[in-house]
């Protein structure tokens, strides 16, 4: 009975490491990594069917505020062109708004406040695992599409920052129009009653109700409309993206 | 998952006049049960090692809402220690163990010790990879979630739950003897191992529609764009880091089922039981009737023996009150 229990285990043991090695060798190949992908069509398909675009991200009191926002990733953008606006406390920094627009601008924080001024405490959910809450003062996107007339071939708003995440690749990240015009999209230049801090994003940086933090960006410098994101980075729609991460970031 | 000896096909034949024990095979599961089972398990042991994978991009559980420093409840830690070696600490509450090796710090592909919460031979992908084992766990957790909406319209649509899973009068009556059976690990041999006892009945509905439905619907809480539509749910367990722990807690309440069930097939006869799930067919021993035996005791005298739902009674069975298919 012992030899077959040890028998039993050591098969066990070893069904299971030839299981994960397996896995391992779908992951790093291209089509299985793809397989495995798809289902993230289906989770925008169907989540976007359960929870149509119009539905609003929980807003909490002030109660629930975090004591710490935790910063994520990028917490000091060592690029020149940023270290130069933050010497000069971000007053001279202008929103870039281009590409498939009628008429391009360049906004500065309070050309955003004058556009439109909310605040928002809602909840910002990490890739990791972790949440935190916040209370965020900005302007809403669908303000800044209006200000500048988006053109009709125009399908996705890219965010490009200052902060380089290897050299020579700065982060950025894109949303599709409807997403971009959800009423709790904000370009956010506050966070609970501050000016924006640095390691959370300063001076801008977006705020989406309803996905992950990474597509969040910080440090934004200019927005841009595209009809495709296929010639921005890799082509995947964000820094993660190019390492792998879904696009679609509801879940 | 007990489909029940809708065919018998008999392997050992009985003398006649002879009342001595034999056994038979009986057609217990059937083909879609088989196959959805196995896709359960393929499904169930790739969403584990994945979603382990994913608990380490930040191994820590809290409840309520946020994620404050300091308020975890479950953390699989690593510091130093003064000669500058990496320490796994795990803390459940204000208790703390040293885990160094398995859970906190473990070994990396290179064999030096790593940060990380679970070990490597415990994650899809085996090395620190959240992207991927976020594709691992949401391509099965359809393959999940179809697989289990398959196989709950089946076994209505079969009956399944409603006779063999959903306890009698009679099941209840018997829990304390069933308990006393478990613990002495006494298992039936004859027709009554065909069917499911109290105990199973009870596990198998909890399984499916307390740990399954319950995993899934956690699961879809920590999603965002879900939330904008189930945050009455999100709130009502306590918030989203409520959800993200009770979709941990399931996820091992699952394994020990599963450790539960292996023993019990490996006790009540492993060889069979695998043959059941892989075939169909199940050896159960039985003792034919006498011809003496009252007609009473088979009332379906006109279905051909080969179809005739398994009636086998003894002492402590009398016959069941539904005739059970699946």
């Amino acid at each position: 009975m012992s030899d077959r229990r040890s028998f039993l285990r050591m098969a066990g043991m070893g069904a299971v490491g030839v299981l994960l090695a397996g896995c391992d060798r779908i992951s790093q190949s291209g089509l299985g990594a793809r397989v495995l992908g798809s289902a993230e069509g289906l989770n925008r398909r169907v989540q976007a069917l359960l929870s149509p675009s119009s539905a609003m991200a929980k807003e909490y009191s002030e109660a629930d505020i975090s004591p710490v926002f935790h910063p994520n990733g990028t917490t000091m953008p060592d690029t020149p062109a940023y270290q130069a606006l933050m010497a000069n406390q971000f007053r001279d920094y202008q929103l870039q708004v281009d590409g498939l627009v009628n008429r391009p601008a360049k906004l500065s924080i309070d050309d955003l406040k004058k556009l439109d001024d909310r605040t928002q405490i809602t909840r910002h959910d990490c890739v990791e695992g972790w949440s935190a809450i916040g209370k965020w003062r900005g302007t809403q996107l669908s303000a800044v599409l209006d200000h500048v007339g988006v053109s009709e071939q125009a399908k996705f708003v890219v965010f490009h920052c200052f902060d380089e995440m290897d050299v020579d690749t700065p982060y950025y990240e894109s949303v599709d129009i409807l997403e971009a015009r959800h009423p709790q999209t904000l370009l956010a230049f506050a966070l609970n009653d501050q000016p924006l801090p640095i390691p959370n994003g300063a001076p801008l940086r977006l705020r989406l109700g309803r996905q992950l933090g990474y597509k969040q960006a910080k440090y934004i410098s200019r927005i841009e409309l595209v009809s495709s994101f296929k010639d921005i980075g890799d082509g995947n729609g964000g820094y993660w993206e190019d390492q792998g991460y879904e696009w679609y970031a509801g879940i | 998952m007990n489909a029940q000896s809708a065919v018998e096909t008999t392997t050992a034949s009985v003398k006649p006049g002879s009342s001595k024990a034999s056994s038979r095979l009986v057609y217990r599961h059937t083909l879609p049960i088989r196959i959805m089972h196995w896709i359960n398990v393929i499904a169930l042991t790739l969403m584990l090692f994945s979603g382990l994978q994913i608990f380490n991009a930040h191994p820590n559980l809290y409840w309520g809402n946020r994620s404050d420093q300091g308020k975890e409840w479950l953390s699989l830690g690593a510091q130093e220690d003064a000669a500058g070696n990496l320490v796994g600490i795990t803390r459940i509450g204000q208790h703390q163990v040293t885990t160094t090796g398995v859970l906190g710090v473990s070994k990396g592909s290179d064999g030096t010790p790593v940060a990380r919460g679970f070990p490597s031979w415990l994650t899809v992908p085996s090395a620190g990879w959240l992207a991927m084992g976020r594709r691992w766990h949401f391509f099965f957790a359809w393959v999940f979630v179809l697989n289990g909406l398959c196989y709950i319209g089946y076994s209505l649509a079969r009956k399944h739950l409603q006779r063999d899973m959903w306890p009698t009068r009679a099941d209840w009556r018997g829990i304390g003897r069933s308990i006393l059976d478990h613990v002495r690990f006494k298992h039936p041999h004859g027709a009554e191992a065909l069917r499911y006892n109290i105990l199973q009945r009870l596990a198998y509905l909890c399984v499916i529609f307390v740990f399954g439905i319950g995993i899934v619907l956690m699961g879809v809480a920590m999603s965002p764009r879900m939330d904008a539509v189930l945050s009455p749910l999100v709130e009502a367990v306590g918030g989203r880091q409520s959800a993200r722990s009770i979709h941990f807690i399931i996820a091992w309440a699952f394994v020990a089922f599963v450790v539960i069930h292996l023993f019990e097939v490996l006790v009540s006869g492993v060889f069979n039981q695998l043959r059941g799930m892989v075939t169909g067919y199940y050896k159960v021993d039985s003792v034919k009737p006498e011809p003496a035996m009252p007609v009473a005791a088979v009332p379906e005298t006109v279905v051909p023996a080969e179809l005739a739902p398994d009636r086998t009674v003894t002492a402590q069975t009398p016959i069941v009150e539904d005739p059970r298919h699946e």
